[in-house]
């Protein structure tokens, strides 16, 4: 089996030109893939060995025959989840939610002031932050508004291409904290941003002392501009909202701030809309088929059913694969490392044999929870919710092999 | 005080051990001390008690001469919406949710429309101007009258209608889906 969509040039275009384009191609892709299995003689160019390639350069790009492209709205841009076979979001493929423009900052101006209930008001530069002992942690990323029903002709990227994942580098938060002496009263603290909506959120202390790190590298590189360059918050598992990007200042406080993002953004109606769910912060637990997916068109026989899914409270424990709707499911294999807070890929081999078929993933975490169908999420909270939506997910496959979106399971 | 009570009730940090990994020395002599003018430069946020509202003041009147020449483009000269949200509307039912019938602190008003607004040119209205929006919203929405003065002592104490609606998260993990 291999895999049509590295094989067909695309060019520069939108997301959404892409999108079209795809689909026109998904026919004829799939005869190419079958010649990519028992390659006809004389099929193979000769061009690339009978002269020599490019030499060595400064930065490499991807093969002319590779186009990977976040799809931008004027808000965001969605990584392409289909596009991507391990845990690791590129750089330059990581999701990007802002709410005032991505600012260019010059590093040697860059300054995080730390002040409110703490013994010393400090200013620390960059390299003061990166002067600190370091970590590295891998761990996902993902905006809290990270759902889209669509129609039939949605791709993975679109259902929920605002998660990503990352191994990122700085200093924990405990130990910034504990430089400045951070008084032990202190039950809140905001973080704020230096772009143009100096977006602010407020966040317990327990999680500056549990997890959080102020950091200043995206695998192993300076931060990408629109993920908070020079430096940012990072708060693992918790909506991508709350890691506040160019980080400018912690202040410490006893109560939250109550700001525009966590009032009216970023909060959950309930029920019949009579109560409202303030700081909502972990993401539970979601998986989701990254392949087959739309627009792909599949033959009769073995398909390795491939996803991501991840918990913002720990480790994913098991996933869950169905190919007939959710009738039956069967334990699919997980590759490892299984980090907390972390994306996990997880594949599960499947006969198809050419019937109309449903597939669907289904993830557990640690704490025992078990991600819910759309009927579940809808009936625990009411028809309003905006956040925090975790559904399963299903992609149909037609008996003529299409690949669409279950979008009928998320109708409202 | 306005969140005490709710808010303090957690048992979150207060007074846990902080403890850094064992090797680290008691202080790594990173950073200088921050000067007092340049926290009260960088110092914008209004909280819900108000600290950190400034002196200044306005009324819906003069709120208004600024909403039609900065906001009403984009959110409506009444405050209908546009290609920005509403922000005029009670009805706890109508979407998109508005200042009326969701935001649940007035405070808030304050706070971001001076960080954040307008959106061509964030930071660039006088506490006067941003006095004067907040009683505008709030006059059209019903929550203070025409007349109202707002200033630092009057605006802690504006009770929104949406405040009573606002709960802790609830979730825990485990088998149920809340």
């Amino acid at each position: 089996m291999t895999d049509e969509r590295s094989q067909h040039r695309d060019g520069r275009v939108t997301g959404r030109q892409r999108l079209t384009r795809r689909a026109l191609l998904a026919g004829a892709a799939g005869a190419m893939g079958a010649a990519v299995v028992a390659p006809v003689s004389g099929q193979q160019s000769v061009s690339t060995t009978r002269r020599p390639g490019r030499g060595p350069n400064e930065v490499d790009q991807r093969s002319a025959f590779v186009s990977p492209r976040r799809d931008p709205s004027p808000t965001s841009s969605r990584t392409p989840l289909q596009d991507l076979r391990g845990t690791i979001t590129p750089a330059d493929l990581h999701f990007e939610r802002h709410h005032g423009g991505v600012p260019d900052i010059d590093p040697a101006r860059y300054e995080l002031l730390v002040h409110g209930m703490v013994d010393r008001p400090t200013v620390f530069s960059l390299a003061d932050l990166q002067q600190f002992p370091a970590t590295s942690r891998i761990c996902f990323l993902e905006c809290s508004g990270n759902l889209r029903r669509g129609t039939p002709e949605t791709l993975p990227q679109m259902v929920c291409g605002l998660t990503s994942q990352t191994e990122w580098t700085g200093v924990m938060l405990s130990t910034v904290l504990r430089e400045v002496g951070a008084n032990p009263d202190a039950t809140w603290f905001l973080a704020e941003g230096q772009d143009a909506a100096v977006m602010t959120r407020s966040i317990p202390m327990e999680k500056a002392f549990d997890d959080a790190m102020i950091v200043y590298a995206q695998n192993g590189d300076a931060l990408m501009p629109g993920n908070g360059y020079p430096a940012r918050l990072l708060l693992p598992g918790w909506e991508g909202n709350s890691s506040v990007k160019w980080l400018r200042r912690i202040e410490l406080a006893d109560q939250p701030f109550m700001t525009r993002e966590e009032t009216s953004k970023y909060t959950d109606p309930l029920g019949d809309g009579s109560t409202v769910r303030q700081f909502s912060f972990v993401m539970d637990a979601r998986s989701i088929i990254t392949d087959p997916a739309f627009p792909r068109v599949i033959k009769p026989g073995w398909h390795e059913i491939r996803g991501l899914a991840w918990s913002g409270r720990g480790r994913i424990t098991g996933v869950d694969v169905s190919a007939d709707g959710g009738t039956t499911w069967q334990v699919a294999t997980l590759q490892g490392p299984v980090l907390p807070k972390a994306h996990v890929r997880f594949r599960h081999l499947w006969q198809w044999g050419g019937e109309p078929a449903e597939i669907m993933s289904r993830a557990t975490d640690e704490t025992g929870y078990v991600q819910p169908t759309w009927d579940a999420l809808r009936a625990a909270r009411g028809p309003g919710t905006r956040y925090h939506q975790n559904p399963i997910t299903s992609w149909t496959v037609g008996d003529d092999g299409r690949v669409l979106f279950g979008a009928e399971r998320l109708q409202a | 005080m306005v969140v005490g009570g709710l808010w303090l009730a957690v048992p979150f940090a207060a007074g846990q051990q902080r403890s850094a990994a064992s090797n680290h020395p008691d202080t790594f002599g990173l950073g200088r001390a921050a000067t007092a003018g340049e926290i009260e430069a960088l110092d914008i946020d209004v909280r819900p008690d108000g600290t950190g509202l400034p002196a200044g003041q306005g009324t819906a009147a003069d709120g208004a001469r600024t909403w039609a020449r900065a906001c009403g483009g984009c959110h409506g000269q009444e405050g209908e919406g546009g290609t920005a949200a509403p922000v005029v509307g009670r009805d706890p039912s109508s979407r998109p949710p508005t200042v009326g019938n969701y935001w649940p602190y007035a405070t808030t008003l304050y706070d971001y429309i001076n960080r954040a607004m307008p959106r061509n040119a964030p930071g660039t209205l006088a506490a006067d101007e941003v006095y004067g929006l907040v009683a505008w919203i709030l006059a059209k929405n019903e929550i203070i009258a025409t007349e109202a003065i707002m200033d630092a002592e009057t605006l802690p104490k504006v009770a929104m209608p949406a405040r009573s609606r606002f709960v802790r998260d609830d979730r825990r993990g485990g088998p149920e889906v809340r």
